[in-house]
């Protein structure tokens, strides 16, 4: 179960490490008296682990637990089991109050750079607010100074201090999202699809941005995405989910171009390629359906309901996270193995 | 093809078969909004040939959307005006025409289906009953008949056990299975133009396939004319045969697929190309077109792309740059773009 990553330096510890994380969110009915009806299963035993000055992408469909990965990383949802431990220290189970001097060494970056600013505020104030809640930081006649430099730092003019964010667009929203994420000199951003609102044209301007702020200070990202191109651009390591589970992880040519799980077979195949001399070249699986509802997962591999090598053994027993004994990464499947679905092969 | 043949002259009278199937010439439309023009497509034009898929590619705020609504008629007037242009199905220009042959248009010969399928399905009524209602409408069929019709459709686009899903509401299905039934109420009156303003959007990945692939089985069973709206270039290369890109209400490029890919012919189509992460730029820093998108309120004079064009010189900053084609089937607004083309620049 515990996956080591490819990317470890020996003998570095990782930054930020998640033991079978787990969070299940309860299904209440009832007007005045509230009960449970069951659960959603939003993360299931994920373990993770993320060294300095690296990437780890996430990568998977709708719903399958990325952004409660991220919010349970950052502190914004508490773990229903499992460990969290920051620079070695456990922050999972922590109380708010006791945790907020480590919540500063993790932050987390939103996807929606329109609705994720307060409309009201100066991006300004918006950038120096976590200075108000961490007054430790930075003395308070620094602050307009340090505000001024966190712009320049994500490519914003510091004269735009008194602008409010209706006046910026996708992108320089997104920088100004970054610049407050960077405030408090964190060692790790978890980054929530910090792209997938922008338009090509834009994206790459602020992926270029992620990439030089880690190389100057040093940063750690977990980086989550559903466009498995920007993934592979950024991520030193790559995590895919299913329903709530890890189904497979590696570096970028373990998991791209030699992916073992049926399920990143089936996503890699289905992104379609900028190449009109391709069309029709691909090894190309279409899946059948939709994921089924993580209030009531499949028994067994949560993937075995749209998986053409299901067997009745897939029903009955959840194959771990393993390298198995051919493999040459992590892999949750008993019947992994490498198939090239990326390249042209028709 | 006897019968598509009666329903036309029924409907679009004055039809003319050796013309195009749909031609959009020189559109123009424009808000209205607190006493600022704001134009959102400038002289866009386009051709569509039976049996063949355009692309219609550009950023949010190009103008992709306006245009389709203008091609259907369903642009909000005001605060929208069409104040240039012709929008031609066989030869007859759409915007000339009454309000009761646009009802009879859409739908029987243009249908649209939009980015979000729940918005734009009525959530009170079981979706059989919407399909239905087209045929009653638009054909007098009987309600039991209309059920059957409905049944058949949710059907071919894939929906399983539909004679039982035909009684459900859109919230009972997936975003997936919405936007086969969307696709399902497009078909319905067997038009000949289908409009996809970004199909798959709002779609995972691995539904994403299923639905251009369903897209692409129907348009070649009915031989429609395709336009498929979208962000995607690799949507884009998978399945259109001609592509226009669109930039601040322009079409500024326009050519075969292999041609754009290839041999972009304005710098905007190559360096949004150059834009998308590949194989090869891992580890290296992307390219990126720089700036921001203009506002349509405030275009720059000139040619609009000039801020942020790797290729601009000083007559890109006050002269409108002509269409010019460097190759036969291969157009690009840009004062360059032969020199773009033969890849000088
Ligand atoms: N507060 C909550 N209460 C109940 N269920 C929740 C809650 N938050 C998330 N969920 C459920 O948990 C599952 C995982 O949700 P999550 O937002 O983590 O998915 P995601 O991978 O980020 O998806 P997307 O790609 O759409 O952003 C979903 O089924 C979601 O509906
Ligand atoms: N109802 C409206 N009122 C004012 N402006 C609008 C309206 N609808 C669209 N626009 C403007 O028209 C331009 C083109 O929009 P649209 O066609 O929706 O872009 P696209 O579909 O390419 O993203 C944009 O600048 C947009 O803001
Ligand atoms: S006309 Fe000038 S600014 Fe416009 S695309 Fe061509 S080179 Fe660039
Ligand atoms: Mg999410
Ligand atoms: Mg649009």
């Amino acid at each position: 179960m515990n996956a080591e990553l490819g990317q470890a330096d020996r003998g570095v510890d990782p930054v930020l490490e998640a033991k079978d994380l787990v969070k299940h969110f309860p299904i209440q009915r009832g007007v005045v008296v509230k009960r449970t009806v069951g659960h959603v299963q939003a993360v299931d035993g994920v373990d993770l682990k993320l060294y300095p000055g690296k990437t780890l992408g996430v990568v998977g469909e709708s719903g399958c637990g990325k952004s409660t990965l991220a919010k349970l990383l950052v502190g914004l949802e508490s773990p229903t089991s499992g460990s969290i431990k920051l620079q070695g220290k456990e922050i999972g189970n922590l109380s708010n109050r006791r945790m907020r001097p480590f919540r500063r060494d993790i932050q987390l970056v939103f996807q929606d750079p329109y609705t994720s600013l307060n409309p009201r505020l100066t991006v300004g104030d918006i950038v120096g607010e976590p200075f108000e809640i961490h007054p430790e930081v930075v003395p308070r006649a620094k602050r307009a100074g340090e505000v001024k430099e966190l712009l320049d730092m994500v490519g914003l003019s510091p004269d735009h201090v008194n602008r409010y964010p209706h006046q910026f667009s996708g992108g320089q929203r997104q920088r100004i999202g970054i610049a407050r994420a960077l405030a408090l000199r964190p060692q790790v951003l978890v980054c929530d699809e910090p792209v997938s609102a922008l338009d090509v044209s834009i994206q790459g301007q602020v992926i270029n941005l992620l990439e030089r702020l880690q190389n100057e200070l040093g940063l750690a990202y977990v980086f989550i995405a559903h466009d498995l191109s920007v993934v592979r651009h950024i991520a030193d390591e790559v995590a895919v989910m299913y329903l709530g589970k890890v189904v497979e992880q590696g570096t970028g040519p373990e998991i791209y171009d030699h992916p073992r799980h049926p399920y990143t077979q089936a996503l890699l195949s289905a992104v379609p390629v900028p190449d009109p001399d391709l069309r029709g070249q691909r090894d190309e699986i279409v899946l059948q359906g939709d994921v089924p509802s993580p209030i009531d997962p499949p028994s067994g591999c949560r993937f075995r309901t749209r998986c053409w090598k299901a067997t009745d053994h897939c029903a009955e027993e959840v194959p771990s996270l393993d390298v198995g004994d051919n493999g040459t990464h992590p892999t949750a499947c008993f019947y992994a193995e490498e198939r090239d679905v990326t390249h042209a092969v028709k | 093809m006897a019968e598509t043949v009666r329903v036309i002259g029924d409907t679009l009278p004055g039809a003319d078969f050796n013309s195009p199937l749909l031609e959009v010439d020189g559109l123009h439309v424009e808000f209205r909004v607190r006493g600022e023009r704001i134009p959102a497509v400038r002289g866009a034009s386009f051709t569509l040939e039976q049996g063949r898929t355009l692309a219609v590619v550009g950023e949010s705020g190009s103008g992709k959307s306006v245009t389709s609504q203008a091609i259907m008629g369903i642009l909000d007037t005001p605060p929208a005006k069409i104040t240039g242009g012709a929008v031609r199905l066989h030869g007859v220009d759409l915007l000339e025409q009454n309000e009761e042959t646009r009802r009879a248009v859409r739908g029987n010969h243009i249908a649209i289906v939009f980015q979000d399928a729940l918005s734009a399905l009525n959530p009170l009524w079981s979706v059989g009953f919407q399909i239905g209602e087209l045929f009653r409408v638009h054909r007098g069929t009987s309600r039991k008949e209309a059920r059957l019709k409905a049944i058949e459709l949710l059907d071919q686009v894939g929906i399983p056990d539909a004679k039982n899903r035909v009684g459900h509401y859109p919230h009972q299905f997936s975003g997936g299975m919405r936007q086969r039934v969307m696709i399902a109420m497009a078909l319905a009156l067997d038009p000949e133009v289908l409009i996809a303003d970004e199909p798959t959007t709002a779609l995972d990945v691995t539904v994403q396939a299923q639905i251009m692939r369903l897209l692409k089985r129907i348009q070649t069973e009915r031989r429609m004319g395709l336009i498929l709206i979208t962000h995607d270039l690799g949507v884009v290369a998978d399945v259109a045969d001609e592509v226009a890109v669109m930039y601040a209400g322009e079409v500024v490029e326009r050519a075969g697929i292999r041609d754009v890919f290839k041999r972009p012919a304005h710098p905007y189509t190559k360096a949004l190309l150059r834009a998308i992460p590949r194989v090869d730029t891992v580890g290296q820093e992307l390219e990126v077109i720089g700036g921001l998108p203009p506002n349509p309120a405030r275009l720059p004079g000139g040619c609009p792309f000039h801020p942020r064009c790797f290729a601009a010189e000083d007559k890109c900053k006050t002269e409108v740059p002509p269409w010019a084609e460097p190759a036969e089937f291969h157009g690009s607004r840009c004062h360059f773009a032969e020199e773009v083309y033969a890849d000088e620049r």
